[in-house]
């Protein structure tokens, strides 16, 4: 049971998505306009990622090695279509404003990365796990600098006025440029940490 | 032929699928240090891309479109896009090994640059005619080298300088990359 919850934890700091992994870049940066859009991308994810993990681990000693990255790529791309469809039934509007970065989902890295160093190996529970536990790291990320680039693009947090009247909003966080200082800031900022707790 | 014009100046400056479209972020950062495996993997994605997006739309034009299957859109893409790169794969390992190895884990991971499955989904939701598909393609994806070069060019001499330890590596390259992103919004206006 430790071992699962250490496969849960790990996804949640030391191993955090895209922070500590500077993996899955392209969603992280494209749909982070709003801390909102955040939470709804990060969890769509998270939804994949557990679904492909269990799968892939159930096959794992089913699949070939040689064609196994296209193998975990069907699988993947199946869950894809899943939530593509559910969106769009159910909750049009985000759907609407995530766009391509919908199907796009499909090559995010965190995902194949996870099925092919974690859930290729290991067995069903720690692989739903570590699903989980990225999952929800790469959500807490997001929302973080949706959270930050809406605060700063646009003076709200989930669409509440946190600043103060005259506050002048910097368009450019919203823009491109924003996405990117801004996600190379955190990551400076979190390998200061790191080098702190490691000299203490 | 204006219109073919506009289509690659807007496609290379004003809506550069890496520096405004957010699209393949991961092998961008990851080839950037080193320019011999910039220019491999710029290549690579021009080839890559230019041939996807010709085959994905020919798979949705005359396979999906005819029997109703566009919501197995994102499937069919992606499977035809990974059987592509393994092919420029084996192509590369046989008769330009020097480059196979330069561009290392890279190459598998270009199934999973979003860049590529990006331009393709791009180009069928506008509902591009095929000539239009491979020219904003080919455009798209020139653009993609365009910008990896000038990162790789500004990062080698960024990697020589003193820098504190915290922003090493990828936090400077995200920094580099938005005030390119930055430079390149000025071009934002110039074709609509």
């Amino acid at each position: 049971m430790g071992a699962v919850v250490r496969e849960f934890t790990k996804g949640l700091w030391k191993e955090v998505p895209p922070f500590r992994l500077v993996l899955g870049l392209c969603p992280t940066l494209a749909v982070t306009t709003a801390a909102k859009n955040g939470v709804g991308m990060g969890l769509a994810t998270t939804f994949v990622l557990v679904c492909s993990n269990l799968i892939i681990s159930i096959l794992r000693n089913a699949i070939p090695k040689k064609v196994r990255i296209a193998a975990f790529i069907v699988v993947i791309a199946s869950f894809v279509v899943i939530v593509e469809l559910m969106m769009q039934a159910y909750f049009y509007p985000l759907y609407k404003i995530l766009g391509i970065f919908i199907p796009l989902i499909v090559v995010n890295c965190i995902i194949l990365g996870r099925a092919e160093a974690f859930a290729s190996k290991n067995s069903v529970l720690p692989s739903i796990a570590d699903g989980l536990g990225m999952g929800l790291g790469f959500t807490m990320s997001l929302t973080l600098l949706g959270a930050i680039r809406e605060l700063l693009g646009n003076g709200t947090v989930f669409g509440i006025h946190v600043m103060w009247e005259s506050f002048r909003p910097f368009g450019i966080m919203l823009k491109p440029p924003g996405a990117f200082i801004c996600l190379g800031l955190i990551l400076s900022l979190m390998n200061w940490i790191s080098s702190k707790q490691r000299s203490h | 032929m204006s219109e073919y014009l506009l289509l690659i100046v807007s496609a290379i400056f004003v809506n550069n699928i890496i520096l405004a479209r957010y699209l393949g972020n991961c092998p961008f950062l990851g080839t950037s240090n080193r320019m011999d495996t910039a220019t491999g993997m710029a290549m690579a994605v021009v080839f890559v891309i230019t041939l996807s997006s010709a085959t994905t739309w020919i798979v949705q034009e005359y396979i999906l479109k005819p029997f109703d299957l566009e919501y197995l859109q994102t499937i069919a893409f992606i499977l035809v896009i990974a059987s592509l790169v393994q092919l420029v794969e084996m192509f590369l390992q046989k008769s330009i090994p020097g480059l196979y190895r330069a561009l290392g884990i890279f190459l598998p991971l270009i199934t999973t640059n979003c860049a590529v499955l990006g331009v393709a989904v791009l180009s069928v939701e506008s509902h591009m005619s095929f000539i239009k598909t491979l020219v904003f393609a080919f455009a798209s994806s020139v653009g993609y080298g365009m910008a990896l070069v000038i990162l790789t060019g500004i990062r080698e001499r960024s990697a020589t300088s003193p820098i504190p330890q915290h922003l090493r590596g990828t936090p400077l390259g995200l920094i580099t990359v938005a005030l390119l992103a930055l430079a390149f919004l000025g071009f934002a206006g110039m074709v609509k």
